[in-house]
């Protein structure tokens, strides 16, 4: 088994227009390195310098794993990861 | 072009109404592919700011797992500016994720006039689009 990512449309161009992609590795950070190996382009949206972008959420199953442990976050086979880009906004000029 | 509901319409005006001065946001969801916003969903700024929004992490899982499950996407995203124009910022540019959705401002800025206003955000690209808004978004009517 693997663990299951679920894909936001607007990353969907470097993922082949899947909505779904399978990844391993016993970390997120790890699954995302996997990503990237088959969908070049895609650890660049998700992460920088700091770890997760702050506009991207990433969940384990049913969490954000910015209230796990981030990057560091454990995931397992059978796991699912779901990506989700933030809706945000607003009149700040920021 | 966007056509939308007057019912709609009136629903999220009343929820930037509500929520002013702070921002308020949600989305208007629809068949996958129809490009019809049919189902008003108002959500919480988690934010509560009067120049930012965001949508709460959890309440954007739950959301998305909804529409997922209704095979339905985010056909309208909605948010206020209550103290400039209907048109989007700097911010409303850099964050704008959903490039199939029509983004649609309200302005409560003055407190009687509303001021309405839709948008594609595509790679940062802002294009203004005509709003037709009608009485009843009939079924099945191509749009």
């Amino acid at each position: 088994m693997a663990v299951e990512v679920r894909v936001p449309t607007i990353l969907r161009p470097y993922t082949a227009g899947e909505k779904a992609v399978e990844g391993s590795g016993s970390t997120i950070d790890e699954l995302i390195a996997d990503l990237e190996s088959r969908y070049p382009g895609l650890r660049e949206r998700l992460v920088d310098d700091a770890g997760l972008r702050r506009f991207v959420n990433v969940y384990l199953n049913d969490e954000d794993v910015r209230f796990l442990g981030g990057l560091t976050t454990a995931v397992a086979d059978g796991d699912s990861v779901t990506i989700l880009p933030a809706v945000a906004g607003g009149s700040a000029a920021g | 072009m966007l056509v939308i509901a007057q019912e709609v319409v009136d629903a999220m005006v009343a929820h930037a109404r509500r929520d002013h001065p702070d921002e308020a946001c949600g989305v208007v969801a629809g068949p996958a592919g129809s490009d019809r916003p049919e189902r008003f969903v108002p959500m919480v700024n988690a934010a509560r700011s009067p120049t930012f929004y965001e949508f709460d992490s959890m309440d954007l899982l739950r959301l998305y797992r909804e529409l997922d499950d209704r095979d339905e996407e985010p056909v309208v995203i909605y948010h206020s500016h209550t103290g400039t124009e209907a048109y989007p910022s700097r911010t409303d540019i850099t964050y704008a994720q959903e490039p199939g959705a029509h983004y649609v401002l309200v302005s409560t800025r003055d407190p009687v006039q509303d001021e309405v206003r839709s948008f594609r955000i595509v790679d940062g690209e802002v294009s203004e689009e005509e709003v037709r808004i009608v009485a009843t978004l009939h079924r099945g009517e191509p749009v």
